[in-house]
């Protein structure tokens, strides 16, 4: 149930994010999801790509600070209160999430968002008892 | 643990200061009777060998510095008659001529004596082999070091540097022991051996190596150890004062035990001349206790270190001083405070996350900026990790110099890579 994720250090210098991003399209590497965190010197880019280990490959080669980790991606329903239905559970169990953020989305009736806890078992395990779509990568592949 | 001296070595610290201060007085008394160039310093500092009444009175005295011996050169600075020495040596000066220091036959001898306390006191004995791969000429290095192994009985093999075949020949018919050679020497040696096919441990029989002459990194200590198989022990000294042996570690390695029975060291800010705290960094200055051809009264070495207060447990009460960190000329100031590039590296080294390469940019008189690389193996994807890292430089590095740096995380390989002396600090500012 758990997919992995690209997580790229990225300096806060011009056109660092488009060569990352470049080095990737050069080697027909799609991005499914993807999402910036940043500070006001430095940013870590992650994303959801179809073929992880090969990107990481790549961007280490173009000189980049790669680092692959476990996320989880779930479907909620596509209506308001969706997402937070699915957060009550983990709410209530006391679970905090890391980061969250939105998948590319073509048809309409679910909503995916990729979500990164401190304890993803617990949390794979709580959304299938409370009967949350967790995507396999099969799923996200899909997509 | 075996002594040469152990008598001297493990002298109780009041007998051995007391020891320090008569040599020192006997010292003063001969550089103003006989050097018109120290009476002249004294007489303008106001101030005689007899109103110098304790150890610590030695702040008194005016330094000497590498200027000073080119006023009378090259035999101005000599407590004795030209047909007392028995040797010259020569330290390249970067500019203009070499300094010049020469030896009595006391002085050789007692020069072999410290190196055979340095010998012993790394477990090498009688019946073994030292294959002596410093160059033999105007600089101190070999002939010291082989003075001293002939001293404990041990059979010197004067190779000299280069011809890496023959060095690797030499150590396989011989079953060399030791090897006394350059960081850089030796960790080209290793790589040829291994290329070679040799395996270290079945094919030769060394134990240990003396490095010296040229600054290495701890990195490099355990990698040429954990190539060969052996133990390296770090080796100080300068031509000024003998050359190697000033300082020497024992099998503990930490930090090199200074004989203090012959250099009476002081730790100085550079940039004042005062003493600063023990413990602090500053700029090693020696005074010779026992030389008799040409004494030098607390000469400038520019070497960066800080002592060691702690008693070793080897049991040796000669006090320690860490590896040489650098030259005091490379020290800057920022909002009023003297800071050494090394001081900074030593932080970031400590730090986990941090990767080999840093570079401190000075644009103004009132603020450093530190570009760091983050390790790559330790990068975890997590914002929070960058920005608790980036906290803990600063916080480690403003209380260690109380100036707050700012602080650029990079990614690894965006700064130059060092290439032997890397240029660590940048400076925009003009005044």
């Amino acid at each position: 149930m758990k997919i992995k994720q690209l997580s790229v250090f990225l300096e806060n210098k011009r056109g660092r994010l488009y060569e990352a991003l470049k080095a990737l399209a050069d080697s027909n590497i799609n991005i499914r999801a993807l999402s910036i965190a940043d500070t006001s010197e430095f940013g870590i880019l992650r994303m959801i790509v179809t073929d992880p280990e090969k990107a990481k490959e790549i961007l280490e080669k173009n000189e980049f600070t790669v680092k692959l980790t476990n996320v989880i991606a779930m479907a909620v329903k596509d209506k308001p209160g969706g997402l937070a239905e699915a957060l009550k559970y983990l709410y209530d169990a006391n679970i905090n999430i890391e980061y969250i953020y939105a998948f590319v989305e073509k048809s309409g009736e679910k909503a995916v968002v990729v979500l990164r806890t401190e304890n993803l078992d617990k949390t794979i395990s709580i959304l299938q008892e409370s009967n949350i779509k967790l995507l396999t990568w099969d799923d996200v592949l899909a997509l | 643990m075996p002594f040469w001296n152990k008598e001297i070595e493990t002298l109780e610290r009041k007998k051995l200061r007391e020891l320090q201060f008569e040599r020192l007085q006997k010292t003063l008394r001969k550089v103003y009777q006989k050097v018109p160039h120290y009476k002249t310093k004294f007489n303008q500092a106001k101030i005689k060998p007899s109103d110098i009444k304790n150890l610590e009175d030695i702040y008194k005295l005016p330094f000497t510095t590498k200027e000073d011996l080119y006023v009378d050169y090259p035999f101005g600075l000599l407590t004795v008659s030209i047909d007392k020495l028995i040797r010259l040596h020569t330290s390249s000066g970067t500019t203009g001529k070499p300094k010049a220091i020469f030896f009595s036959k006391k002085d050789i001898n007692n020069s072999a004596e410290l190196i055979a306390r340095c010998l012993v006191m790394t477990g090498a004995q009688r019946g073994e082999i030292l294959q002596n791969s410093m160059t033999y000429g105007l600089f101190t290095g070999a002939f010291v070091m082989h003075y001293g192994a002939e001293k404990v009985g041990i059979l010197v093999i004067p190779a000299g540097p280069g011809n890496t075949e023959r060095q690797i020949n030499l150590m396989r018919d011989f079953g060399t022991n030791m090897l006394h050679i350059t960081p850089s020497y030796a960790l080209y040696l290793a790589s040829v051996i291994y290329d070679k096919g040799f395996d270290p441990k079945r094919d030769f029989k060394l134990k240990r190596a003396y490095l010296g002459a040229e600054p290495y990194s701890e990195e490099t200590r355990r990698k040429i150890e954990n190539m060969l198989g052996i133990d390296i022990y770090n080796c100080y000294g300068l031509t000024e004062m003998n050359g190697p042996g000033v300082g020497f570690e024992c099998p503990y390695k930490s930090g090199l035990h200074i004989w203090e029975d012959n250099f009476l060291m002081e730790i100085i800010n550079p940039e004042t001349g005062e003493p600063v705290p023990e413990g602090e960094i500053g700029e090693l200055v020696l005074t010779t206790l026992n030389r008799e051809a040409m004494p030098l009264i607390r000469y400038r070495t520019r070497d960066l270190t800080r002592v060691i207060p702690e008693p070793c447990s080897c049991g040796r009460t000669h006090r320690r001083i860490t590896r040489i960190l650098g030259r005091s000329d490379d020290m800057f100031i920022v909002k009023g405070v003297n800071i050494f590039p090394q001081q900074i590296e030593q932080i970031l080294m400590s730090i986990k996350g941090v990767a080999q390469n840093y570079q401190i940019v000075l644009e103004s008189y009132d603020e450093m900026t530190i570009k760091v690389e983050i390790d790559r193996e330790l990068f975890d994807g997590k914002i929070e990790r960058l920005v608790k890292l980036k906290e803990e430089i600063i916080d480690k590095i403003r209380s260690a110099t109380m100036v707050k740096p700012k602080v650029e995380l990079l990614e690894p390989g965006t700064l130059p890579v060092s290439e032997g002396k890397a240029k660590r600090v940048i400076d925009n500012r003009t005044i």
